[in-house]
């Protein structure tokens, strides 16, 4: 028995029909890894729950929360996600400009996302919310931080996709790392609804 | 076919690893090929490696805690270093020593018994390891930088603010439970996958050997309950370093949250520690006892009701906090109902024993031990679910007895079992069974004689965590009893470390099956070649291996199919070594120091570094090579249409 060793090429194809369940490890981990994160979210916002109402000072959610705005920003988050679709549609299809163009029109509406955020966190300071200054500042800003995290690792995920399809080119064939990004950044716009129902409109009932 | 055969002009990497910014080691020598390995081999034996180092550390604590209480008013330790060294004993023996043994393990044999190449993501396993070896260490550094942390293993809010607690050790204990949390986290992860989706042809999930199965269920109970403590590791974090509010009650905050959270982490741990040792008895008691396990799938649903109900019995740590009568009654039901599927297994392995021909190695002795331990904790356990006699135990040395019932006597003693077990697969070379029977001899018994008078300390009123205890109330004898264990117990611990170490030069050769095994590990050399198996494993049965040696045992006068393929044209795929995921980890240690210090420019930097690892690592690709393997004539095309069946 000897044993020789070769180089050979990619081997994507061939090993996923090795795998016991014919689906790619990359997006099973990404399902495995969203279970988690669903636990990191409850956590956060079950200690928002808790907390809610508790606070000895102002100010409040009545107070601070501006829900036009914010709805705003919310339509802009869940309109990229239709954007990802699209992205997954057009690289499927091969159509690699229009696969270039969605992406970055997810990042773009991601970091718009975001830029509302910032601009929140900087009108509730002014209005005097801030994270020390009660229950409602302390768990408000960690939980949407913590989202805002999440939306900031998506964007710059997939402006890393919209380089990288420049440098190797991007062919149908890659698809599956499209959509495992797709995975994550629909998980985090969920995410999201369940944050905006939870923390703005159900103060408001 | 040696290990040392792949020399570095052997090596060609494809991928993006030719142009890569750091060079990937090649060939499996030096200092280098350690802290880029991705072999899910060296890496389990590295963990076992820092397991069995950090229980050093940890049973040096219990020692000096055992001296302070030799005798009442005792000042060999000041109440301050008592509670360090509790602290850290606790923390050190749950996060440090005994689950990271069960994932070493897992890390080891998982892809051994499904017929796999490795884990699913090489890099992300190295990464796991260098992270708790990282959050292990930055906790330890804490003994010389002002202090360890000194609030007890579940450190309770509020006794963790920065009111209460100035000093660093706290935030040690969070930061660094934090970082290796993230270990353990994306290592359950990657366990998942590989258990979900690398298993060999045939081997339906009713097939997989139950050490894997109940890590496949441990892994799920890991990815649901880190989260938890990981946020509330966050929340206290952000208290003492940016002033937020979460444990503060003068601004309204409830401090029992912080109890609601650690044990929602903190019961599923148990069973993230004992599950593992269920599945090695599973695996140990068969083999010793000569008869396939009693009752395969009554084992296997009981293991994954155990993890369902792992989450639902929380607060029966918490029966004296006065959550009402109904939450009491409540969660008592639930922890007498988990106790029904852990009585199941105990009968499942009796049953296995029962009319086997049982070979008494040291292994199977220990597991033996296991049973008998572990089933006494169980009653105790039982005893403590019962909210009215919990409230008079709680918090007292019956408590302490309790635990160290189930989780040493448990845990600990099948993980040994398990050293025994295995450890003439990873080395090649047997363990002396001689020392092995007379270290048992001394540690079991040892064992018993510290924790059974514990008992008894307890419900005579000693509560635990107390720096010492006055004369003349009786706690003397027990104690002193007690402290004389740790001696028994100590000189077994140190023989075993003994004999395991002599082993490792002058055991003799193990061969590739000593103990007639029945699960595929043992159907490869021992140890395996770097690249596992020549062929790929088949499986056409439960005991996959048991079943090639011995068909007739199973299928009659049956001819067995064929238990291995040629693996494809393309040869098998050697992930290339990796300096990424060693980089990343160790990242976070000055990340760490930063976050403990309050210096924004350390940890920004090291945030930064932590990123451009990432990068790198997802630049450079898998990597690797192929390599064939000539069996000088096999019939390769025999089995090429059952792989696609």
């Amino acid at each position: 028995m000897s044993e020789t060793i070769a180089p050979t090429a990619t081997h994507g194809a061939a090993v996923l029909s090795a795998r016991s369940t014919k689906l790619p490890d990359v997006k099973l981990m990404m399902w495995v890894f969203l279970a988690s994160d669903c636990m990191f979210f409850g956590t956060l916002i079950g200690t928002y729950l808790v907390y809610n109402g508790r606070s000895l000072v102002g100010p409040g959610p009545l107070d601070v929360l501006d829900i036009p705005l914010t709805t705003v920003s919310t339509f802009v988050l869940l309109m990229s996600s239709f954007l990802m679709v699209l992205a997954l549609h057009s690289l499927r299809q091969n159509d690699i400009s229009k696969f270039r163009l969605w992406t970055f029109g997810v990042a773009f509406f991601g970091a718009i996302f975001l830029g509302f955020q910032i601009y929140e966190f900087r009108h509730f300071v002014e209005l005097g919310m801030t994270l020390q200054g009660n229950l409602f500042g302390t768990t408000f800003y960690v939980l949407t931080g913590t989202h805002g995290v999440h939306v900031t690792i998506g964007v710059l995920w997939l402006l890393s996709i919209l380089v990288h399809s420049y440098i190797h080119p991007w062919t149908s064939k890659d698809e599956v790392y499209l959509e495992v990004a797709g995975l994550y950044w629909h998980f985090v716009d969920i995410v999201w609804i369940v944050i905006f129902t939870v923390v703005y409109l159900v103060e408001f009932v | 076919m040696a290990i040392g055969k792949v020399g570095g002009a052997d090596y060609e990497p494809h991928g993006a690893g030719g142009d890569a910014l750091l060079q990937r080691p090649a060939g499996y020598a030096g200092i280098a090929s350690w802290l880029t390995t991705v072999d899910h081999k060296r890496l389990g034996i590295l963990y076992i490696l820092t397991s069995f180092m950090f229980m050093g550390f940890a049973s040096i604590e219990a020692f000096l805690i055992r001296l302070q209480l030799l005798s009442p008013n005792n000042t060999l330790l000041s109440p301050d270093v008592y509670n360090q060294m509790f602290t850290m004993h606790g923390v050190t023996m749950v996060f440090l020593a005994i689950m990271p043994l069960g994932i070493g393990f897992a890390n080891y044999m998982v892809p051994l018994q499904i017929g796999a190449r490795d884990l699913a993501f090489p890099r992300l396993n190295a990464f796991g390891y260098w992270a708790y070896l990282a959050g292990g260490l930055f906790l330890y550094t804490s003994f010389f930088l002002g202090g360890a942390p000194d609030v007890g293993w579940f450190a309770y809010a509020p006794l963790t603010s920065l009111s209460n607690n100035p000093g660093l050790g706290t935030d040690f204990y969070m930061i660094g439970l934090f970082v290796g949390g993230i270990g353990t986290l994306v290592t359950a992860m990657n366990l998942i996958v590989t258990i979900v989706n690398m298993r060999a042809p045939g081997m339906t999930m009713m097939r997989v050997p139950v050490f894997t199965w109940l890590m496949l269920v441990t892994s799920f109970l890991i990815i649901f309950a880190f989260p938890p403590l990981t946020i509330a590791l966050f929340q206290v974090i952000m208290d003492r370093s940016f002033g937020t509010l979460f444990y503060v009650p003068e601004a309204g905050a409830m401090p029992i949250l912080w109890q609601h959270l650690f044990w929602i982490f903190g019961h599923p741990e148990v069973y993230i520690i004992i599950l593992p040792a269920f599945g090695v008895i599973s695996e140990i008691i068969p083999t010793f006892s000569r008869k396939p396990l009693f009752g395969y799938p009554v084992i296997i649903l009981s293991g994954i009701f155990i993890g369902f109900m792992g989450f639902a019995v929380w607060t029966h740590h918490m029966f004296t906090t006065g959550l009402g009568p109904v939450v009491n009654t409540a969660f008592a039901l639930t922890s007498f109902v988990i106790g029904i599927p852990t009585g199941v297994k105990v009968f499942n392995w009796l049953g296995t024993m029962w009319g086997g021909k049982i070979v008494f190695t040291t292994s199977m002795l220990y597991a033996v031990a296991f049973l008998v331990t572990f089933t006494l904790g169980g009653v105790t356990g039982i005893m403590l679910a019962v909210p009215p006699f919990d409230a008079q135990a709680q918090d007292s040395y019956f408590v302490v007895a309790h635990f160290h019932f189930v989780m040493g006597g448990g845990a600990l003693l099948s993980f040994f079992a398990a050293l025994f077990y295995w450890f003439p697969k990873m080395t090649g070379r047997m363990i002396s069974e001689r020392l092995g029977k007379i270290s048992f001899w001394l540690l079991v018994p040892g064992f018993y004689v510290i924790f059974f008078p514990q008992h008894f300390l307890g419900l005579m009123g000693m509560p635990r965590r107390t720096q010492t205890y006055v004369e003349g109330i009786g706690l003397e004898i027990w104690n002193q009893v007690s402290t004389f264990g740790t001696f028994i117990m100590g000189a077994g611990m140190l023989l075993l470390a003994f004999a395991v170490l002599s082993a490792f030069r002058n055991g003799r050769p193990a061969g590739n099956d000593p103990w007639d095994g029945r699960t595929l590990e043992w159907s490869t050399t021992s140890p395996p070649p770097y690249y596992d198996f020549d062929r790929q494993p088949v499986v056409n049965d439960r005991d996959a291996h048991w079943v090639q040696k011995y068909p007739e045992s199973v299928h009659g006068e049956r001819v067995p199919e064929s238990a291995s393929l040629p693996y494809d044209a393309g040869g098998i795929h050697i992930p290339g070594a990796s300096w990424y995921p060693f980089l990343a980890a160790v990242a976070m240690l000055p990340m760490s120091y930063g976050l403990l210090y309050n210096n924004w420019w350390v940890l920004g930097i090291s945030l930064l570094g932590i990123v451009l690892a990432t990068y790198g690592w997802a630049l450079e690709g898998v990597g690797g090579k192929h390599i064939h393997i000539d069996h000088g004539g096999a019939d390769h095309g025999r089995h090429r249409e059952e792989t696609d069946a």
